[in-house]
């Protein structure tokens, strides 16, 4: 569905992915996971067309993303869920998912799509005229995670949905992911938390230093000895 | 959406049909200061749609002067009407908002660095009609030629008329300010200026939204500057260019209120007629007092009416309860 072929990447002079190469197929969950400053949000950025690669190709479904901006991006099916949520803070939830549905393909849906969103997280049905910043952490990420299905997305990209949250909320966020695994959507998830991450995707890669250094299936990767010395603590 | 459209024109109507009676019961005297504030009210309200959306322009001076020069610039050297002459202007104005704006945007100038860059832009606008001197008269200003009474040449010794004119101007850019505000692009430039990166993560065009209503506000406040020269048949880089005004237009719309539709007019009555009364009723007595009050109640609204004078009585409305 996504493949990334050697991709460089960087901010001015400074580089922060060399020759990334990975594959996501349709229906697969897969996790990119490395300590900080790996280069895992700049893939994202680079995926989501917020960030230009210096080098390298991004197909999506045999065609090419590697110039497009970032809201043909999204038309082309490819929803980002940015790193500390990035809610509207001053919008309802609902005004939130109705912009998430901004795409004349998507304000078309919008009915049936928040009607779906909010089946989905009933929680956010409550909360529907309340002002997105005043939510819980938890809850603001169910409001990213609705904004970007309300596009109808093919692939979810996830950038740390558990950054910044308390442990606890955490363990509620993965739930989530679990849940959108469970809609059939493809993900591709990047976390620092490696544990957690590894009990939902189906294979994962390990980023260092803007570098691939290891990938293979969650479980593979969680026997590792390498992984589980520096990662895992264990 | 039929009805939000009548609750919206309602009292716009009822303010051009009550205005338009004013010729009728008033002098020359009041009409001139009611021409100049509908126009600069037009104005204010152009430089609100960017406002709003948190898009601060410094730069609108340049607008206004290009549409201010166009007009009386192709008249006296070509002979040009200015029916033509006018959207020329305003045509050079989109031109210069492309310029400045695409790059600006491009490279996510955003906040105090875009104010500063339309800053910039301001002053240059000013420094090149002063060094043109030999064509626009440098800063003693110029004429249009004048012809009298001439609908060719859009100059009317009579103020009804260019009473009239304004008025209609004043009202097209009212409809233009709805029009934004009920469009789709309103909630796209809203999420913009909350969060250019997660507006463009869930498909937003920001570029092109944040041009669009750049180029808007850039026209509209270009035909303002036409108009304002024609009406005036005179113009003076000090008084439709530069920093100077860039500011008055920027102060008076916060001063009235840019996020409520008749704002920037209510900051057009207080930016034209009060420095007018404060002249008439202080006289010569004390001189430089008027400006003193003027800046001083400025001072005051901004710190205390965050959302001016409109926005403010609006929440007090609001608050007020229903009986």
């Amino acid at each position: 569905m996504l493949s990334l072929r050697r991709v460089s990447a960087g901010y001015g002079s400074f580089r922060a992915l060399f020759d990334v190469s990975l594959e996501v197929a349709a229906g697969e969950a897969i996790g990119v996971v490395g300590p900080n400053g790996a280069g895992k949000s700049t893939l994202m950025r680079v995926i989501s067309g917020m960030l230009r690669s210096s080098s390298g190709e991004l197909v999506f479904e045999g065609r090419s993303l590697t110039r497009l901006p970032a809201h043909r991006i999204v038309e082309a099916g490819i929803a980002h869920v940015p790193e500390h949520r990035r809610l509207f803070a001053k919008l309802s939830v609902e005004e939130n998912l109705r912009i998430g549905a901004f795409l004349p393909q998507a304000r078309r849906h919008y009915a049936e799509r928040s009607e779906w969103v909010y089946a989905l997280f009933p929680r956010l049905l409550e909360r529907r005229r309340q002002l997105a910043g005043t939510l819980s952490g938890g809850e603001q990420q169910m409001v990213a995670i609705g904004r970007a299905l309300m596009s109808k997305p093919k692939l979810l990209l996830m950038d740390e949905p558990s950054a910044g949250l308390a442990p606890l909320v955490v363990e509620q966020v993965f739930n989530l992911v679990r849940l959108i695994r469970e809609q059939g959507f493809t993900v591709l998830i990047v976390e620092q938390n490696l544990q957690q991450v590894l009990a939902i995707v189906d294979r994962a890669y390990l980023l260092e230093v803007g570098r691939i250094r290891l990938s293979g299936s969650a479980a593979e990767l969680k026997d590792n000895a390498m992984i589980q010395q520096a990662y895992m603590g264990l | 959406m039929k009805d939000e459209v009548i609750r919206r024109l309602g009292p716009l109507l009822l303010a051009v049909l009550g205005l338009a009676f004013v010729p009728f019961v008033t002098s020359d005297y009041v009409l001139h200061i009611a021409i100049q504030i509908l126009l600069w009210g037009f104005v204010y309200t152009a430089w609100s749609l960017m406002g709003k959306f948190g898009l601060v322009s410094l730069g609108h001076g340049a607008f206004l002067g290009i549409g201010a020069y166009a007009s009386p610039l192709l008249w006296n050297y070509t002979g040009l009407t200015p029916w033509l002459g006018i959207p020329i202007g305003i045509l050079l104005a989109v031109l210069l908002a492309l310029i400045i704006g695409y790059p600006c945007f491009r490279l996510r100038v955003v906040g105090h660095y875009f104010a500063l860059v339309t800053l910039a832009l301001s002053q240059v606008a000013l420094l090149t009609i002063v060094a043109a001197r030999d064509i626009t008269g440098g800063s003693l200003g110029m004429t249009p030629k004048a012809v009298g009474h001439s609908w060719y040449a859009l100059q009317f010794p009579e103020k009804p008329y260019f009473y009239a004119i304004a008025l209609v101007a004043w009202a097209f850019g009212l409809c233009i300010w709805h029009l934004v505000d009920l469009g789709k692009g309103r909630a796209a430039l809203e999420a913009i200026a909350e969060d250019e990166g997660a507006a463009a993560s869930i498909g937003i065009n920001v570029m092109r939204e944040k041009l669009r209503v750049t180029v808007t506000s850039a026209a509209l406040t270009a035909l303002g500057g036409s108009l304002l020269s024609q009406y005036f048949m005179y113009v003076n880089p000090d008084t439709l260019s530069g920093i100077a005004v860039s500011l008055q237009i920027v102060f008076a719309a916060i001063a009235g209120g840019m996020y409520s539709v008749f704002g920037p007019t209510a900051g057009g009555l207080f930016t034209i007629a009060l420095p007018e009364i404060l002249r008439i009723s202080l006289g010569t007595n004390f001189v430089g007092a008027a400006n003193t009050i003027y800046g001083a109640l400025l001072v005051i609204f901004i710190i205390f009416m965050p959302r001016g004078i409109i926005g403010w009585v609006e929440s007090r409305l609001a608050a007020a309860p229903a009986r």
